[in-house]
């Protein structure tokens, strides 16, 4: 057998059998599953404590309209009472105390004290009652003032909330349905995902690298096999491993996908759907009146708009690219050094623009087409997340050739750089090594 | 027949000359010691023979021919530094690391499995080599040097961490691959078992070679006239008698017998000495000493220090 296919098969089977890997693999899509779950628990969960609300009115007017609400009731309490509360509200039965003043109707303040952090929908829920009495007695007043027949009815349909579809001219001029937040999800995610496993599996292949050298085994594998041999069956074996565990986890998504739905009957869905609209809802009531009720196939619609093959074709050039490119360059630095303080030090500026690239993505979301955006994505150190970042919003094809042009001729400089201080570093002990060595390592000849 | 030779060969690292017009020649089924001190250029020498270094200038052959990449298939080495995968099983690295040299696995499993029972360690094959000993890695490591039946072996301190009894039992290996007819290359401190074992010896220091030829050969031409006598009768006489043609170096007094070192200075036959002897005391033996592989290397190395 081919002694490189050797190497690369050791090295696949050697991580893929690793219990770390199996349970790595197994678990991180049920810790998402599991994070995406809790985050919809805990939006449609009832809050279900009792609080008690003191209010203390100087205006007298509000009496109606604090009545018990879900689990919040209010009292209403005399000035000396509430004196009192003020000065002693963590001992008394109140949750919180409701200052109306006198001057509400023209200040449009009131106060709310309490002990603890007092959760939104509460907050909402007593300024909601508050503007909609004032708002409700003010109209009124201008109703009666002036005297014009059918004025309510006739305001209430004044009221409007316009709702903006965002729609994208493809270049064959077909107007589609696009949704920046759509965009933004999946641009975020696939420039998370790629950083994760270009820092994940390049570290692995540099640790493998090190491993080898401190155990002295290196000497055996490189009078066996080239030093390039072994680069690359390393690296590609390891990439291996990282597609394997794609794969695993686009497999198990897909099949978790449909068991749920076959669990959990649709309307179980859509009344999930429909709690977070009323939760939704509860923050502007005119959301609830504009939006539709098949705002879910809206957004199914949108994703589908996106350019999914190009998304895909994208993201496995740029997930490949990008590791082959960093893995060259941690291999060369586990190769460099024989301890962890010197690698550490080495690997500072290498991990440098990755981290950057990862910070790049706020800028990008804010404006794909801006010139941090551009030059992010195609300079090739930062290219794979920054690019893979702008895809989802469309992008003109020399960008993005070019951009994979320069990635590719990086990628494969790096890599043949790297196979040079491979070949010098193997057999290095005990020397500190920088990047001026480095460096020097690379302008030897042969 | 020579199998394997390195004509001038000259190699330098940044700043310092690793070997300079090296050559040496090794023949076919013999076992040839490469001996130096620390940081003489041995190593580098050898990690040219493997190919994983070039030399600046000069060639090396096998066969004959300008080695190349695919030679090292034919060569087996077992570098000073040695080390195994951690966490890897015994039997599972010895087979990957036999088909590294270019073995089927089938055909290395059936070879591990020979070693194996040979070395009587059949019962490590799935342990991981952390549970084992350092001499008991060294036997595995042993096993996956020569495993692929290589013409050529390099031994670079092959003793080192094994106890009397498995470095007896290794030395005896060595010579068995001899008469299979495998080459090989012997790097070593340790001049005792170049005496036993080297048919040929190369003394490299500072980067040159300052000796080259049959052990016994060098031994011999080591030697500085230098005769134990032993003997029955009086030291005082025989002392006496030899002073003015010999040098005194040591001498031993027992009830049975007395000894006496001495180095000949002025040109006398042996002959002569004897007969000088034979008056004053009953001789019980006349040997000439042959200086010690360790006392060649110490000589060696000191003279050509001092020339430099």
């Amino acid at each position: 057998m081919n002694k490189t296919l050797l190497i690369l098969k050791q090295e696949y089977l050697k991580r893929v059998k690793k219990k770390s890997f199996i349970i790595l693999t197994l678990l991180v899509p049920f810790l998402f599953a599991g994070m995406f779950a809790l985050i919809i628990f805990l939006s449609i969960k009832d809050d279900k404590e009792e609080r008690v609300i003191a209010v203390y009115d100087q205006t007298a007017l509000f009496n109606n309209e604090f009545t018990a609400e879900g689990y919040t009731k209010y009292v209403f309490i005399s000035n000396e009472e509430y004196e009192q509360v003020k000065n002693n509200l963590k001992g008394s039965k109140y949750y919180a105390l409701l200052f109306i003043p006198q001057d509400i109707y023209t200040n449009n303040s009131a106060q709310l004290i309490s002990a603890k952090q007092v959760p939104i929908e509460l907050n909402d829920q007593i300024r909601r009652k508050l503007s909609r009495f004032i708002e409700n007695d003010k109209r009124q007043k201008v109703i009666e003032d002036t005297q014009i027949p059918d004025l309510e009815e006739r305001l209430a349909a004044t009221r409007t909330w316009v709702n903006l579809k965002t729609l994208k001219i493809s270049e064959s001029g077909e107007a589609k349905k696009s949704s920046s937040v759509v965009a933004f999800i999946v641009s975020y995610a696939m420039g998370f995902i790629i950083y994760f496993f270009v820092f994940m599996y390049g570290a692995t292949v540099m640790r493998s690298v090190m491993e080898e050298k401190k155990s002295r085994i290196i000497e055996v594998i490189i009078s066996s096999v080239k030093p390039s041999q072994l680069m690359v069956g390393k690296v590609f074996g390891t990439a291996l491993v990282g597609l394997t565990q794609v794969a695993i986890w686009v497999v198990l998504g897909v099949v978790t996908t449909f068991v749920l739905q076959g669990v959990f009957a649709p309307e179980t869905t859509q009344q999930m759907g429909e709690s977070i609209m009323q939760s939704q809802g509860q923050m502007n009531p005119a959301i609830v009146q504009a939006a539709e009720p098949n705002k879910v196939m809206e957004i199914m619609e949108m994703v589908g708009n996106l350019n999914i093959p190009l998304i895909l074709f994208s993201f496995v050039f740029y997930f490949l690219g990008g590791y082959f490119l960093y893995s060259a360059m941690f291999g060369a630095v586990g190769a460099a050094v024989d301890n962890d303080e010197d690698s550490q030090q080495l690997m500072f500026p290498i991990t440098l623009p990755l981290i950057l690239s990862i910070m790049l993505l706020f800028i990008i979301a804010k404006n794909p087409e801006g010139p941090v955006a551009f030059w992010g994505s195609i300079i090739p150190f930062t290219a794979p997340v920054a690019m893979l970042a702008r895809i989802p919003y469309g992008i003109p094809v020399w960008e993005l050739l070019l951009s994979m042009g320069l990635l590719v001729l990086t990628t494969i400089g790096a890599l043949m750089g790297a196979a040079k201080i491979y070949r010098i570093g193997l057999l290095m002990y005990g020397k500190k090594v920088n990047f001026k060595e480095l460096i020097k390592w690379l302008r030897y000849k042969n | 027949m020579v199998i394997f030779s390195a004509h001038n060969v000259n190699k330098e690292f940044a700043d310092t000359k690793a070997l300079s017009d090296v050559s040496i020649e090794v023949k076919e089924q013999s076992i040839f010691g490469l001996l130096g001190p620390n940081g003489a250029g041995k190593t580098t020498l050898i990690r040219i023979i493997n190919q994983i270094t070039a030399p600046d200038s000069g060639e090396v052959l096998l066969d004959g021919r300008p080695m190349t990449r695919a030679d090292i298939t034919h060569i087996g080495y077992l570098p000073e530094e040695r080390g195994l995968y951690k966490k890897m099983k015994i039997g599972e690295q010895a087979i990957y690391l036999a088909q590294l040299k270019g073995m089927s696995r089938r055909d290395a499993i059936r070879n591990l499995k020979v070693w194996f029972k040979k070395f009587d360690i059949m019962s490590w094959w799935g342990k991981n080599i952390e549970e084992l000993s350092k001499g008991m890695q060294q036997k595995v490591q042993f096993i996956t040097t020569v495993v692929h039946k290589p013409k050529l072996l390099i031994f670079d301190e092959p003793f080192s961490g094994f106890d009397p009894i498995n470095t007896n039992l290794l030395k005896q290996e060595i010579l068995q691959l001899r008469q299979d007819g495998a080459t090989i290359i012997f790097s070593t401190h340790n001049m005792g078992s170049v005496e036993e074992l080297c048919d040929h010896i190369a003394l490299i220091n500072k980067s040159v070679k300052i000796e080259d030829g049959q052990t016994d050969k060098i031994r011999e031409k080591y030697k500085s006239n230098i005769f134990e006598i032993k003997y029955k009768g009086d030291f005082a006489k025989v002392s006496k008698t030899l002073t003015k043609q010999t040098r005194l170096i040591d001498h031993k007094e027992n009830e049975k017998e007395n000894m006496i070192t001495i180095q000949q200075i002025n040109g006398n036959s042996n002959n002569d000495l004897l007969q000088m002897l034979f008056p004053v005391a009953e001789i019980l033996s006349f040997e000439e000493k042959i200086p010690s592989m360790n006392d060649v290397f110490i000589k060696a190395v000191e003279d050509s220090n001092k020339t430099n």
